[in-house]
């Protein structure tokens, strides 16, 4: 009853634990079924941003998804007669320096964006997952090299690494998803070595111990699960940032290769002052498309954040 | 007045908590007295409120809401009084002795720096000199040995019992006429355990303060207590003196509660436990809030809910929230015998 | 193989020895330094043997800090012994590789003390009470069925399988953890502090539980408690432990009516007990002071330096565990006395 309850630290605390007793001695059946992942559906659905958030980013995907059928122009037909035109019934975000149709271009340019902000976080996570839990799991010297190779990752700024993989190895989209991936993983790594640590010392994984269970049992079983929400908290920030550096990277040329449209690149068009300041329609709508998913991403991963985590995270 | 009421008058208090799942009724009214000098216990299992009351002696129940009910300490309603004043009450009049010490102390104070800010808070008159003197007379008196090189130690030197003698020099540091306990010895070591409470009767002599012990363990409140408070579910069940309440008890709570303990001083064939468990708080059962667990349960119980009242041959006050107290009477139980 | 009739050959050799532990240490290195290599140890058990029959109920008592628990997570092998040997059946674990425990783990399984910590959040309570048949390999074979089987047991209901561990209350969720012990078949469990999270009305439907569960299982317990109450009522015997090492060891009677080791005299008489009468009327031995830490434990006998008895042969010399006084059974003491401290059974009025 009481000796292991986490001490008073509060006599707000002390109120609470207590209202937390009677919670949990409530025996009345309950009709909903209530496992976590239901419960933290619950949390997210009431957070208004995070659902506005998931919407917008529903909607991005869709455009990405049905480019063909959204866009009737292609993004890279050139039509040397047309440049610099100012939107119109037939372009409707007018056409860049070679002719091309904007609208087509962002449209496309999403399939590109969200291709590497997906797959550069997912290889970032899946690497991350597997060496925090590693690391977190059998502890000693294997700990300590996966965690400072992790350590160093981190205290290189990512866009120096990026731009020197792209400049050996030439940019290509394959190189440009890798070079975020390896700049990302540490981040998962050391979320999931936390956990694990904290995992590792739960009479639960003891018990499964004691069954007989192995580490690879341990890993898949209780550990990988147990930082599940956290890691799809952290994998869609890192979606949002692998987006981000895809624009930074194919702004600089180092990225996406023209004439395949990126929102980074279709940035770079628009370097000069002339540009900037009587064609909006050159940066506004890529850069607009830059931001609004970014942010929807974000706001995404902060309302699950905020699902996961509320007391959830104390009995992980 | 002032001679006539008890130090504090507990009334009909009730706590509420708003959560997601709805309003948790945490003390439902709970009226009890203490009187001056007196040492009684409060016990109760997790969930019946017997914290949560403590605190809000102290107004320090801050997620809570004071449903209704008053608390009148010396004839004051502490209920309105304006922050100032209570804080002025806190500490000097009443003090409060914690399940983990380290609540109370600062660790970047000196233990023997945190009496004397303590003494100087409520007595501005005292000297610095005067204020150390009385702070090393007082880990004396806590059986702090060697006081005054513990006079200038860091809580995390002190081992836990240390601690634990510390806090409870501190809150007696301004001679408190109330001192409120909670759970005071429930993460000690038995022998450990079995010092602080000497200490606490120590510390009791020395103020002549009134003492609101609150605990889960019976064995306590059976060592120190003068009076017994018992609570479930958010409500006082039965009251009144130590030896009445655990050798006669009114209430099958509190039968069950002393059929369901092992004892250490005699071998017992088989624990009587209470059947089911405590009722939710969020929906607590119409009537007699104990009846779903209840042997002489019966309709009445379902739907009128038992208020406190006086049984027994009236040597002593003693109180229960039983419709049928009397059938326990009749009834020699194991705890009687 | 059902419960019932793993149960009924247990039955048969009620009595016979299921585990011996001989000469166990457990000293966790301090590790200091830039190369973070062992400075010292804490010598958290050092030399604690005993041995616990089918069907019987063995306690371990002491404070914290006095090996209790961990001497239990070695026996179930969630540590590896610095020294010494476990013995089931003969065999000794303490030096097996993962591997080679693996067939033995189902022998020895262990319920923990914290309700909360102890079953995964994430888990229906069918799939923590599988688990560690699915380790084992044996969910296959009528698994489903052996999880309700177990369920009923404990006294929970088959609609309870899915639902997830924080449905339930504190009492309940105990009772999850001891089917799951339950469910690879095992001759000893490990019983560490099992009620000592619970409330007073709930902690005794457990013990009665765990008690119906032995007699109809035939199952050996090793029951680890700093609650006396609850040991004087489940245990057959008892070893008194403090700072790593046993100080006095025998039956409960002998324990409760005879204590010989001052230690175990003072545990006694230092437990409240409700009952105001004997206020005052008890013989109180109030120790001084607080355990030594034990990575630097006192010479002589560990318990000296709180003890009221202490000689300067106490300091030179380590009191073997033997029976001095000829009461037939063993402490650890050079100087050892009969004191019964507790109230004659009856008690005072």
């Amino acid at each position: 009853m009481s000796d292991l309850r986490p001490s008073l630290d509060t006599p707000e605390v002390a109120a609470a634990e207590e209202v937390v007793a009677a919670e949990t001695t409530g025996t009345a059946p309950r009709s909903r079924r209530r496992s976590p992942a239901a419960m933290a559906v619950r949390r997210f659905r009431r957070n208004k941003i995070a659902v506005f958030g998931a919407v917008v980013l529903l909607l991005i995907v869709l455009l990405a998804v049905f480019a063909p059928l959204i866009a009737q122009q292609s993004p890279t037909a050139v039509d040397l007669g047309e440049i610099r035109q100012p939107p119109s019934s037939e372009h409707w975000l007018g056409t860049d320096a070679s002719g091309r149709d904007v609208f087509a271009r962002v449209v496309y340019a999403a399939r590109v964006s969200l291709l590497v902000g997906i797959v550069a976080a997912l290889l970032a996570v899946l690497f991350g997952t597997i060496v925090g839990a590693v690391a977190g799991l059998f502890g000693g010297w294997l700990d300590t090299v996966l965690m400072r190779t992790a350590d160093m990752m981190l205290s290189f700024p990512p866009i120096v690494i990026i731009i020197v993989l792209a400049g050996i190895l030439g940019p290509s989209i394959p190189i440009l998803i890798l070079s975020i991936a390896v700049t990302t993983w540490p981040t998962t790594a050391r979320l999931v070595r936390g956990v694990t640590l904290a995992v590792r010392e739960r009479e639960y994984l003891h018990a499964a111990r004691v069954a007989g269970a192995s580490r690879g049992w341990l890993l898949r079983k209780h550990i990988v699960p147990a930082a599940m929400g956290q890691i799809v908290v952290v994998g869609t920030i890192a979606v949002a940032g692998a987006i981000l550096s895809e624009a930074v990277l194919s702004f600089l040329g180092l990225g996406v290769q023209p004439p395949q449209a990126s929102w980074g690149n279709m940035l770079n068009d628009a370097q000069s002052l002339t540009v900037i300041q009587s064609m909006p329609w050159l940066w506004l709508p890529p850069g607009l498309a830059i931001a609004a998913t970014v942010l929807s991403v974000n706001f995404v991963g902060d309302g699950l954040r905020d699902a996961v985590d509320p007391r959830q995270s104390g009995r992980s | 007045m002032e001679n006539t009421e008890p130090l504090l008058v507990i009334d009909e208090l009730a706590v509420e908590f708003r959560t997601d799942e709805g309003v948790v009724k945490a003390v439902d009214g709970a009226s009890f007295t203490i009187d001056r000098g007196e040492i009684v216990g409060v016990v109760g299992e997790s969930g019946s409120g017997k914290s949560v009351t403590a605190m809000s002696i102290l107004g320090l129940v801050k997620s809570g809401r004071r449903a209704g009910g008053t608390i009148r300490f010396r004839g004051r309603d502490l209920g309105e009084l304006a922050g100032k004043e209570l804080r002025t009450i806190r500490g000097a009049e009443i003090a409060m002795i914690f399940q983990d010490p380290m609540t109370a102390l600062n660790p970047v104070v000196t233990v023997g720096k945190q009496i004397v800010e303590a003494l100087r808070l409520h007595d501005r008159k005292l000297s610095k000199d005067a204020a150390r003197d009385r702070a090393i007379e007082l880990l004396a008196l806590v059986g702090m040995p060697d006081a005054a090189a513990r006079f200038k130690q860091y809580p995390h030197e002190f081992s836990g019992g240390m601690r634990q003698r510390a806090m409870i020099a501190m809150a007696i540091a301004n001679g408190p006429s109330l001192l409120i306990a909670d759970e005071p010895t429930t993460a000690l070591d038995v022998t450990i355990q079995a010092q602080v409470l000497d200490l606490l009767r120590v510390a009791q002599q020395e103020t002549q303060a009134a003492t609101l012990l609150i605990t889960h363990d019976l064995g306590v409140v059976a060592e120190l207590a003068d009076r017994v408070v018992v609570m479930y579910a958010g409500r006082v069940v039965e009251q009144g003196d130590v030896t009445t309440v655990f050798t006669a008890p009114r209430h099958p709570y509190t039968v069950g509660l002393l059929e369901s303990l092992p004892r250490l001083d005699r071998d017992v064939d088989e624990l009587h436990p209470i059947p089911g468990s405590p009722p939710s708080l969020l929906a607590p059962p119409p009537g007699c809030p104990f009846h779903p667990r209840c042997p002489l349960a019966r309709d009445r119980c379902r739907t009128e809910r038992p208020e406190l009242r006086v049984v027994g041959n009236g040597t002593a006050v003693h109180r229960t929230a039983c419709h049928f107290a009397e059938e326990l009477a009749a009834v020699p139980t194991e705890v009687t015998r | 193989m059902t419960v019932e009739t793993a149960a009924a050959q247990r039955l048969e050799h009620l009595g016979e020895e299921v585990l011996r532990v001989d000469d166990l240490a457990m000293h966790f290195p301090i590790r200091g330094g830039v190369f973070r290599r062992a400075v010292g140890a804490v010598r958290a058990v050092d030399g604690v043997s005993f041995a616990i029959d089918q069907g019987e109920t063995l306690s371990l008592v002491g404070e914290s800090g006095c090996g209790k628990s961990t001497t239990g997570r070695m026996v179930v092998r969630l540590l590896e012994p610095t020294s010494g040997r476990i013995l089931y059946r003969g065999h000794d674990l303490a030096t097996m590789s993962e591997d080679e425990l693996r067939p033995w783990r189902s022998k020895t399984q262990i319920v923990f003390q914290d309700p909360y910590a102890s079953l995964s959040p994430r888990m229906t309570v069918h799939d923590i009470i599988a688990e560690p048949l699915r380790v084992q390999g044996r969910y296959r074979q009528g698994g489903a069925d052996r999880v309700s089987e177990l369920l009923d047991l404990v006294g929970l209901q088959p609609e309870h399988a899915n639902r997830y561990a924080h449905e339930f209350s504190g009492g309940q969720r105990q009772r999850i953890g001891i089917a799951r012990a339950l469910a690879l078949d095992p001759e000893l469990l490990v019983l560490d502090e099992p009620v000592s999270a619970l409330d007073v009305s709930i902690q005794a439907q457990v013990v009665n539980k765990l008690r119906e569960l032995q007699q109809r299982l035939g199952l050996a317990y090793l029951f680890i408690s700093h609650d006396l109450s609850i040991v004087r009522h489940v245990s057959h015997r008892i070893a008194v432990m403090y700072l790593g090492v046993i100080v006095e060891t025998g039956t409960r009677d002998q324990i409760f009516s005879a204590p010989t080791h001052p230690y175990t005299q003072a545990l006694l008489s230092a437990v409240p007990v409700p009952d105001p009468r004997l206020r005052g009327a008890r013989e109180r031995i109030t120790l001084t002071g607080d355990v030594p830490n034990p990575a630097n434990p006192p010479s002589g006998c560990r318990f000296r330096t709180r003890c009221w008895k202490a000689q300067a042969k106490c300091a030179e010399e380590v009191p073997a565990l033997e029976d001095r006084l000829g009461t037939g059974h063993p402490s650890a003491c050079h100087f050892p006395e009969l004191l019964p401290v507790l109230p004659t059974s009856g008690a005072a009025s």
